[in-house]
């Protein structure tokens, strides 16, 4: 990073250090220009300037930020650069939308939730697994315990071993976790073109955008600009990184039937699975965010009483007056 | 004066009643913030949240 400043930039930081030598003259120079005014305060500020602490902390400063900026952007701030690649090939920046759980107060809206696990069932579960979620989680978010263990029944799970040894099937129980797809990251792989569905547990938190990213993923497949090649069973679509996505465009109009009779189009279906996958990765969202409203409101409280009891307590000191009567002379 | 007088003699003259009313106090304070604050989440969130909709699918289930 520090050998493409360019060389003028180091020159020009020894100059610099060369007027430090002769500062003395300067304070002299400016503090003459300054004298009319309040002399003393000038003095006391020009003295803070051209401290050698101060020009260390500066020092210190510009470089960690320049190291900071640096080390989080990859580029150095504020001076050009050619890239022989288009913005476009690191993926569109998605657009923020109005998700219903976005403001400070707002809990998700469970009815989404609802209808965004029927999405994941119905079209993501045939490809990702969601390894983090037990059908119990879905008890009291978006299904009833009784909807639940029907669904689990609905799936056969391994279990044992059993007195004489061997594994044997059993219908899923609510403390069993979501099947996943394939038996292994290997299968999926094959299946795939050679691209590995990720688990989509913690996707919102996995990818920058979260939810956002996600919706516009779904819903952005669009054909390929002219002069962009898209491989044998790969995808265009700007939002995703490169450009080809292995994963093809699902959610098309009626893909699934919503039992609260909500229209399954593509963007409400796309709207409420990144809901759903949401609620996945911050299962506790709705509980902090009612916690965070507690505490915003005791410690804001408790912070104006024991700003009060300072001043209340400090208020004999700050008021008082000391006089001074000197020693009277007695010799006349 | 009476009124503070009044309240002196209630909650500080005994230290056994002191406490008790602190801890009293705290476990009130505690409840009804809880209740307030649950309130205005309540009412913010209205038609958002799990006990909203449960009903619609409970129903179903008993049929
Ligand atoms: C046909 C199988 C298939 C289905 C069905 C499917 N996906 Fe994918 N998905 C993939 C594959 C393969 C990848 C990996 C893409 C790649 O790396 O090129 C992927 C990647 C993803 C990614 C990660 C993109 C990234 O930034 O790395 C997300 C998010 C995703 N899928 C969400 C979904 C959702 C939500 C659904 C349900 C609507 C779904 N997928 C349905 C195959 C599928």
């Amino acid at each position: 990073m520090l050998q493409r400043l360019p060389a003028a930039a180091l020159s020009k930081a020894g100059a610099f250090s060369a007027s430090r030598a002769v500062s003395p003259r300067v304070i002299r120079l400016s503090s003459a220009r300054f004298a009319s005014s309040s002399a003393a305060s000038a003095n006391v500020l020009q003295s803070l300037v051209y401290s050698r602490a101060t020009l260390v902390s500066a020092t210190l400063l510009a470089t960690g930020s320049i190291a900071w900026y640096t080390h989080l952007y990859g580029t150095l701030p504020f001076i050009g650069e050619v890239h022989a690649s288009s913005p476009a090939e690191v993926g569109l920046h998605p657009a923020a939308y109005p998700w219903s759980h976005k403001g400070w107060l707002d809990s998700y809206d469970h009815a989404s939730i609802r209808r965004g696990y029927l999405v994941y069932k119905e079209v993501c579960a045939a490809c990702h697994s969601l390894d983090r979620i037990a059908w119990r989680n879905l008890v009291g978010v978006s299904h009833t315990a009784d909807e639940v263990k029907v669904l689990a029944e609905e799936v056969e799970y391994t279990d044992g071993p059993n007195d004489e040894g061997e594994m044997f099937q059993r219908p899923g129980k609510l403390s069993d976790y979501l099947p996943r797809p394939y038996a292994n990251d290997e299968a999926a792989r094959a299946s795939n073109q050679g691209s590995l569905p990720p688990d989509l547990s913690l996707i919102v938190k996995a990818r920058h955008g979260g939810a956002d990213y996600l919706f516009s993923l779904l819903t952005g497949y669009v054909d390929p600009p002219a002069g962009v090649e898209i491989r044998e069973g790969m995808n265009y679509n700007p939002y995703f990184p490169g450009g080809a996505i292995a994963m093809p465009r699902l959610l098309f109009d009626g893909v699934v039937e919503y039992d609260d009779g909500t229209p399954a189009t593509t963007s409400q279906m796309a709207k409420d699975v990144s809901t759903f996958l949401s609620w996945a990765a911050e299962p506790e969202h709705d509980e902090r965010k009612k916690i965070g409203i507690k505490a915003v409101i005791l410690f804001s409280t408790l912070t104006a009483l024991s700003l009060y009891v300072k001043r209340f307590k400090w208020s004999v000191i700050k008021n008082r007056k000391i006089v001074y009567n000197p020693p009277v002379d007695k010799t006349h | 004066m009476a009124l503070s007088t009044a309240f002196y003699n209630t909650f500080f003259k005994r230290n056994s009643v002191y406490v008790t009313s602190i801890f009293a106090g705290a476990f009130a304070f505690g409840i009804g913030f809880d209740v307030a604050v649950s309130n205005v989440w309540d009412n913010w969130n209205r038609g958002k949240q799990w006990k909203d909709i449960r009903h619609k699918y409970q129903e179903a289930d008993s049929e």
